[in-house]
């Protein structure tokens, strides 16, 4: 009996992995849901289900929901299955786990916090250092570097970047070598590219897409994503453009309108507003069962703080040429250190430890399973 | 007043409710369970067995008519009949349009069941994907649904129907479709139809119910008594050899335990009863239910060594694990020099060739009774493990008679108004016996034809009111 207990006794023990462990034995004795995701491929693989496998598992899952709303074992079923809680609950885990340096794992559990505090910080910071007076109009208009010398700017920026990109690195290597499939060929480096690109697995596996507030599927939270992500990159080539403008160029800040660091930074801050708008609505009638409630400050304070970065950095374009523009530049400054100061402890991290699961996938997939089930 | 009343809430009432539906008639569904029970045993299914003469979007190859009908012929050994099979297998080839622009989206087989690549077409997520596809086109048509309102009688006059009841609420409509599953889960009536044994058991006892609590055969005892038209035998059904550890209810396809094949099979009494390699297994699964129902105790354990582990689909909970065969025969709670003397020979009887579990290969038994026809491979190799394991009935064939139009019968006669599909008339197709996926071809095929059946009658009665006021 202890053996079905194990089975049927969810919260027998609230260990994340054992749960993962529990729901993956469920599943892979049906395997109805195999055509959504990769998760189910690749369950198929396994007959058991390490620590190290349900992190994988976990982290190639990309909470679409479907497999909920398809289970026959889902709630009020005494099996109570709930393979996208169960995922999004060790994620979690996954992302405190493998933090670098240890001790930062904590930010995770206190992800509301963590980014109020490191908001503020930056705030009372770049309220702080100005070389000038943050109320009035600056002299020629629209002169950031006049508030802020150029150089200081790159420096903390370029610090804050790099530290974050190691802590992440390490991060995800360890995570990389917990379930090492061997290394990538061009193939599966492609077929990576592409799902990571086009969020592949949140179309549904038939293209109609996720679900959201219930069973129908729809194509927002993808698209949202896309705006997010997509207006996050346009924003980055946008400070990209901007370097390239002041160093090799040699144009300085304030740029035209017409100019191309401008023109991508306004395009991606439109896309950087709507998308995490999106998303936001979509996480605030999201189904209850979808994922786990209490890693809910860790979406929304992330989506949120993107808002504000977007929003302040579109407001500072648009008023750069009044007595606001100080404030607004502080704001700006200010969210954008908050972002990169919780990159390598916040629900960024989710897009590094996907793709390194989506990576091995494509790896393992192309290798010959090691089961010969009989059934086929 | 609604037109046309559809009493169930599975696959084939979906299909009669839409079908009424788009033929312009008003349409209320009534679900006896829970909106989160809803689907009956749909909710359980995979596929979908398709007629095909060439290789269509998921299935290779083809699957022609004939061909259908032959192995339909085989396994219910001639109790079916050909004309409504036949129009189930035709329609097959067609439906999927139908139930693609419904919302059913398909799949190519799933890993561990490649065997029916060319037979059967997957949906994508399983039949509570296709349920809750049918209850989203649904409530967009303008389909009217109650969950929770179990019927438990028609009013009928002249076989006509004139009103359902649930408690003391009446509700009347033009013509109705009853697709109300079978009565799998009412435990009095199952016991009754299995009876008792030589020991004085009562059989269905100790049966498992893979299918839906809510199959309680409510309307199909009561439209019996009204004088409904019966068909069938009410011990046969889809009863496969699950883990004896499965939920009571709701067990569904998790539960089933696939190594039979590679080891072998003991009653209570620690003895073989029958060829563990006769077959295939998924040719073979669905009869150890029944085999396994005749032993005493109405139990089975199946015991592997660990040269079968990874060669079958992983069962849900896992085995009884031991390291030697004596502490297994322990741990299972069978007498132990009966356990050891059944392995001794078994071993002892095996020709081992050359092991392919993917086809009748030549390791069997010799002089020993019953034989192990081909994968004997004897249990040597610790860990062991055992499985035991008890009749699990996922669905009942006893059935109501039916014509082409789906129309239920009163002596002899079909109804003008009063249709039937799904589970409650499989019978007339599905006799004993199964063919993966064709309960859902029957229920879809009824479910539609009783649906246009329903419209048209719903039709002809207004043409006659206006006839008869003016």
């Amino acid at each position: 009996m202890q053996a079905c207990e194990q089975v049927m006794d969810r919260g027998a023990s609230d260990d994340a992995e054992a749960e993962v462990a529990r729901v993956m034995q469920i599943c892979n004795a049906c395997r109805y849901c195999e055509g959504f995701c990769a998760v189910f491929p690749a369950m198929t693989r396994r007959i058991e289900f390490g620590k190290a496998d349900a992190h994988y598992l976990a982290n190639l899952c990309h909470n679409c929901g479907s497999c909920l709303h398809a289970c026959q074992y889902a709630p009020p079923h005494e099996f109570v299955l709930n393979v996208p809680q169960a995922m999004a609950r060790l994620r979690g885990k996954t992302y405190a786990d493998y933090a670098w340096p240890a001790c930062m794992g904590t930010a995770y559990r206190h992800a509301g916090v963590s980014i109020a505090l490191a908001l503020l910080a930056s705030l009372v910071l770049f309220f702080l250092v100005p070389s000038g007076n943050l109320f009035e109009r600056v002299d020629p208009p629209g002169s950031f570097f006049t508030l802020f010398p150029h150089g200081t700017l790159v420096w903390l920026f370029g610090v804050v970047f790099a530290w974050a990109a190691l802590a992440l690195g390490v991060g995800v290597g360890r995570f990389w070598r917990d379930v090492s499939p061997g290394a990538p060929n061009a193939a599966a480096a492609t077929e990576t590219t592409h799902a990571i690109l086009t969020l592949k697995y949140l179309d549904g596996g038939h293209g109609e897409g996720c679900n959201n507030e219930d069973d129908a599927f729809s194509l927002w939270r993808r698209n949202f994503h896309h705006l997010t992500f997509y207006g996050f990159l346009l924003c980055f080539a946008a400070t990209l453009a901007a370097t390239f403008h002041h160093y090799v160029l040699g144009i300085h800040a304030p740029y035209a309108l017409t100019s191309l660091p401008v023109v991508l930074g306004t395009v991606g801050g439109i896309g950087l507003v709507i998308g995490p708008a999106g998303l936001l609505w979509c996480n605030v009638r999201r189904h209850p069962l979808h994922g786990d409630t209490a890693q809910r400050p860790l979406d929304r304070g992330f989506m949120l703080l993107l808002l504000l970065t977007s929003a302040s950095g579109l407001a500072l374009l648009a008023w750069r040429d009044t007595a606001a523009m100080g404030v607004l530049l502080v704001v700006h400054l200010g969210a954008v250190m908050a972002f990169f100061l919780t990159l390598p402890y916040g629900k960024f991290a989710h897009g590094i430890y996907r793709s390194a699961a989506l990576l091995k996938w494509a790896i393992e997939k192309r290798q010959p399973s090691r089961l010969k089930l009989g059934g086929d | 007043m609604h037109d046309v009343l559809v009493i169930g809430g599975g696959n084939a009432a979906l299909c009669a409710a839409l079908t009424a539906r788009e033929a312009g008639a008003s349409v209320l569904l009534l679900e006896s369970s829970p909106r989160e029970w809803r689907g009956g045993n749909s909710q359980h299914t995979r596929n979908l067995r398709c007629m095909h003469d060439a290789p269509q979007d998921v299935l290779v190859d083809a699957y022609p008519e004939d061909e259908y009908w032959r192995d339909l012929l085989g396994v219910t050994g001639g109790l079916t009949d050909e004309a409504l099979a036949r129009l189930v297998i035709r329609s097959t080839a067609t439906c999927r349009d139908w139930m693609h622009r419904h919302g059913v989206h398909f799949q190519p087989s799933l890993s561990g069941a490649l065997h029916t690549a060319r037979t059967n077409a997957f949906f994508m997520g399983g039949g509570k994907a296709l349920v809750n596809a049918y209850y989203r086109s649904a409530a967009r048509l303008g389909v009217d649904i109650r969950y929770d309102a179990p019927v438990h009688s028609l009013e009928l006059r002249d076989g006509e129907f004139v009103a359902a009841r649930i408690g003391r609420e009446r509700i009347t409509a033009r013509s109705c479709v009853v697709a109300a599953g079978g009565f799998e889960s009412d435990r009095e009536w199952l016991s009754e139809a299995w009876g008792q044994n030589e020991h004085g058991e009562w059989l269905a006892d100790n049966f498992l119910i893979r299918g839906t609590r809510f199959n309680r055969g409510v309307l199909l005892k009561n439209l019996i008594e009204s004088g409904a038209d019966a068909i069938g035998d009410p011990s046969q059904s889809h009863c496969v050899a699950i883990d004896a550890r499965a939920p009571l209810y709701d067990g569904g396809i998790c539960t089933r335990v696939d190594c039979v094949s590679l080891g072998i099979m003991l009653n209570r009494n620690a003895e073989r009863f029958y060829d563990e390699g006769e077959d295939f297994w998924p040719k073979r699964y669905a009869i150890w239910g029944r085999l396994v129902a005749r032993q005493p105790g109405q139990i089975g354990y199946a015991i592997i060594d660990s040269k079968a582990i990874g060669r079958f689909m992983p069962p849900v909970f896992p085995g009884i694990r031991a390291e030697t065969l004596d502490d297994l025969a322990r741990q299972l709670g069978l007498d132990e020099a009966r356990f050891m003397g059944t392995v001794t020979d078994y071993n002892a009887a095996c020709r081992v060739g050359r092991f392919d579990h993917t086809l009748l290969d030549d390791c069997h038994t010799e002089g020993l009774t019953p034989a192990k026809t081909h994968w004997a491979l004897p249990l040597d190799t610790p860990p062991y493990y055992g499985y035991a394991l008890r009749p699990g009935i996922t669905f009942t064939y006893l059935g109501l008679k039916v014509n082409e139009h789906a129309a239920v019968h009163f002596g002899g006669r079909p109804s003008r108004n009063l249709f039937v599909a799904g589970e409650m008339m499989a019978g007339n197709v599905l006799g004993k016996g199964y063919l993966a996926g064709i309960g859902m071809s029957i229920g879809t095929t009824f479910g539609r034809i009783a649906g246009t059946q329903a419209a048209r009658a719903v039709q002809e009665t207004n043409a006659r009111e206006r006839h008869a006021g003016v």
